[in-house]
């Protein structure tokens, strides 16, 4: 028994066996990879709901920015001088007659002369404005001795096809032009030259074609249609015309009126628009008071307002952490001292800031600049506070003064040791920061103290100004940066919460 | 407590004193408006610009200035919107408006806040609370012109309810003036409301969960009594300051409320004076609207002191 195994030294390998091997090992490392700081805190935000929402409208938002003025048919400085305050068309939609995007604008109490305009420019020009009638009134008035009923109708109109004519003078290289386009494309764009002795001299207006009376009201043949007034006089023609004529032209129709070296001419807005632009009108979003496309319009201004406010969150953020950085770690006269020189720069007035800015600087190095500056200049102080009382919080600490035994420099021990540990706090805070730019951006620029739209081409406050001053004939003008501003502000405000929230666990719901 | 506001006064006046130099001075940097040659106050003012030294230094200039303020409480002639008037008297006819509105807007405000806050946190958690913070949340956010548009547009235009402007004259207490305030009363309290809200809330909700509550509950409190009595009161220490910041602050006005609504007021005034270039104006608005900040913030810290023993006591070390 002895004798079987003495060797005990020399042992194969292949001899041992785990005597746990079936068995499950408790005290191995855990095999489940390490979470690291940021990772925790990205999971605590994914699970606020709320705050994902607002990060995703966010995402939208700022896409929108980027892609909307980039693919946009339009750009800010495409401002038409006639579709103002237009409401949002599409004509492909328009068509479908589901009550969006048709340019609808009510026009109320039309009477019997107006529904025969509406009339004639829906016949001319083939596009009838009237999309429906809202409602019907009846009345009855005594005229000459007899109750008469009298019918006056609210309507909703398509602002866009109401426009019909317009009257244009056109140099004969000009006319030429279009009247080659015409030929190209097939679209009417020159209507036939209306005889003003025909409608009592309404001059005024392009969209009457038609023999009426002095008040522009219609005269009708015994079969209540049109009478045409259109010009056959070729004496009158400026310049010959040999492109597309209307139905029911006999050839004799004259298309232009000489006008000293030039034509004037009756144009199908519409169609003209297509001539200039290369395209129908379709603004999404309407158009504002500048003319201007409101979609491609939010866009440009709310990149700017992004952009502008990342740069100065992103400046405020390293002032204010190496002036709070400097106030929190040295302490006593050096802290007390910075301290008042930020109480004197916060207690000035923002407006009075951007105002002194602008009127000293704007000149020299431009408007945006000097805006910027105005930011900065108390900007950072909300910031340096926070840096100075995260500091006073680490300074103390053991880590701090292991670093310090082992010969860290003043400057190591600030921004290697301490600030990494104040950063989820501070980068969390300019989260906050971005929207409070914004908003003040958006209001200085609101009340014209800033006017940026020669640098950025328009605002958000910018075209809320506008949309302001015509907010009762057009809202939507007024509706569109509202929105898109108030949902930038809301998504940016809920985003920074919960950013906060989840970097600090302890602060959780402490002002929300 | 008295020396140390006395301290603080005293401290406020040297800050406010060095941020007046500071904008003074830039502004007298700027070239002088030129003077219609024709109007029988253009010699008055170039008199008084040269008896206020506008070609000495700018030190001179401002102490020249502070010796008219404080000594004849003269803050100069208004060199382009008011031409030749004085610029103290205009100020104290924008002035009413301004405060009137401000002082509606905080009495119907502040109650409906607070108010909201106390449900909020009593029902903390629940879909009140959250309806309630949300809400709070999205008007803290978004900015006042938005619903301004929204009150003037709805209230004014689609239900014809309020005038769209405010009333120009002077009655200011007349029934058709009040109606024409109101919408700007209300697009003014949205924000305060939405404030005192969350504030109360936040507060609220950490006292309710202290261990003094626990004990007023332990001893045979009923909640209500214990959250009325214990409760409310601890909370109106960080509360009241606030009430008090924001009567300082209803001198201020609002100048996008008070434009859009066109309210005479002293933002307005600002306003045209900042486009006019007529930096007397200017001068005094920026005084004003320093002074203001800086007294609330002052009487926000002293009234502290007031309402909690504790934070006075601790004041003393």
């Amino acid at each position: 028994m002895s004798m079987t195994n003495q060797n005990y030294e020399h042992i194969p390998a292949e001899k041992f066996a785990f005597v746990q091997d079936d068995q499950y090992l408790h005290d191995t490392e855990l095999k489940t990879k390490a979470r690291g700081f940021f990772a925790d805190a990205l999971l605590r935000f994914s699970k606020n709901k709320s705050s994902v929402i607002a990060a995703w409208i966010l995402l939208f938002l700022v896409l929108y920015a980027i892609f909307v003025p980039v693919f946009s048919q339009y750009s800010v400085n495409d401002k038409d001088k006639l579709y103002i305050n237009y409401p949002a068309f599409n004509e492909k939609i328009a068509d479908l007659h589901i009550g969006i995007l048709d340019g609808a604008k009510t026009y109320d109490s039309q009477n019997d002369t107006a529904m025969n305009y509406w009339r004639g420019i829906a016949e001319e020009t083939g596009k009838n404005p009237v999309i429906r009638t809202v409602r019907s009134h009846e009345t009855e008035v005594k005229q000459r001795g007899k109750m008469v009923t009298r019918y006056t109708y609210d309507l909703e109109i398509n602002a866009y096809y109401a426009l019909g004519m317009i009257t244009r003078v056109l140099s004969y290289s000009e006319f030429d032009k279009l009247q080659e386009w015409q030929n190209e494309t097939g679209i009417q764009v020159i209507y036939p030259y209306v005889e003003p002795a025909d409608i009592s001299g309404i001059t005024d207006n392009a969209n009457i074609w038609y023999k009426c009376d002095s008040k522009g009201a219609a005269i009708l043949d015994d079969d209540g249609n049109f009478i045409p007034a259109y010009s056959t006089d070729p004496a009158r023609a400026g310049h010959p015309y040999n492109s597309i004529r209307i139905p029911g032209d006999d050839g004799s129709y004259v298309y232009s009126s000489a006008k000293s070296g030039a034509v004037s001419v009756r144009l199908n807005y519409y169609n003209y628009y297509i001539y200039i632009n290369g395209h129908a009108p379709s603004y999404l979003m309407g158009t504002n008071l500048m003319g201007m496309d409101l979609m491609c319009a939010i866009g440009v201004g709310a990149r700017f307002s992004i952009i502008f406010a990342i740069i100065v969150s992103a400046i405020n953020l390293t002032i204010g952490a190496v002036y709070g950085a400097i106030q929190g770690y040295y302490g006593g006269f050096i802290d007390m001292a910075l301290d008042r020189i930020s109480d004197i720069l916060s207690g000035v007035p923002f407006i009075v800031v951007t105002t002194l800015f602008q009127l000293h600087l704007a000149q020299k190095v431009g408007v945006v600049p000097s805006f910027l500056f105005a930011f900065v200049l108390t900007g950072w102080i909300g910031m340096s506070a926070l840096t100075r009382k995260q500091f006073y919080r680490f300074k103390g600490q053991e880590f701090v003064m292991a670093a310090r035994t082992l010969g860290a420099s003043d400057r190591r021990l600030m921004f290697k040791h301490i600030f990494p540990n104040a950063i989820g706090t501070i980068i969390t805070s300019c989260a906050l920061i971005i929207p409070g730019v914004i908003s003040s951006e958006t209001s200085m620029t609101y009340l014209g103290i800033v006017d940026l739209s020669s640098f950025a081409g328009t605002t958000i406050g910018t075209l809320l100004s506008q949309g302001n001053s015509s907010a009762t004939t057009a809202p939507h003008a007024m509706l569109w940066p509202s929105l898109f501003l108030g949902l930038l502000m809301i998504a940016f405000n809920l985003f920074g919460n919960g950013l906060r929230d989840a970097f600090n666990p302890s602060t959780r719901g402490v002002d929300d | 407590m008295v020396k140390y506001a006395l301290q603080r006064t005293f401290y406020m006046i040297i800050v406010f004193l060095i941020i007046t130099l500071m904008c003074f001075v830039l502004i007298r940097m700027l070239p002088q408006p030129i003077l219609p040659p024709e109007d029988p106050h253009t010699k008055v003012i170039e008199l008084r610009r040269e008896a206020l030294g506008y070609n000495e230094p700018y030190l001179v200039q401002f102490a020249l200035f502070v010796k008219n303020v404080v000594t004849k409480f003269d803050w100069g002639l208004s060199e382009k919107l008011y031409f030749g008037q004085d610029v103290w008297s205009i100020f104290i006819q924008k002035l009413p408006a301004s405060m009137i509105i401000n002082l509606y807007s905080i009495i119907l405000s502040i109650p409906i806040g607070i108010a909201f806050g106390i449900f909020a946190a009593l029902k903390k958690n629940t879909w009140v609370d959250y309806t309630i913070s949300t809400l709070t949340m999205v008007v803290i956010s978004v900015p006042s012109f938005v619903y301004a548009f929204l009150i003037q547009y709805i209230f004014c235009y689609k239900l014809g309810w309020f005038p769209f402007l405010m009333k120009s004259g002077t009655d200011w207490f007349s029934w058709p003036m009040f109606v024409s305030m109101i919408p700007a009363v209300m697009s003014l309290s949205f924000g305060v409301i939405a404030g005192f809200t969350r504030t109360t809330r936040a507060e609220l909700t950490e006292v309710l969960t202290s261990e003094f509550m626990l004990l007023a509950r332990t001893k045979g409190l009923t909640k209500t009594q214990a959250t009325v009595r214990h409760a409310l009161r601890n909370c109106f220490v960080v509360i009241v300051p606030g009430i008090f910041g924001e009567f300082i602050g209803i001198l201020g006005g609002s100048l996008i409320i008070e434009r859009i609504f066109s309210v005479p007021g002293v933002g307005g005034l600002t306003l045209n004076a900042i486009n006019g270039l007529d930096y007397n104006i200017f001068i005094l608005s920026t005084c004003f609207y320093t002074a203001i900040g800086l007294a609330a913030s002052i009487v926000v810290d002293i009234s502290y002191g007031f309402i909690d023993p504790r934070i006075r006591m601790g004041s003393k070390k």
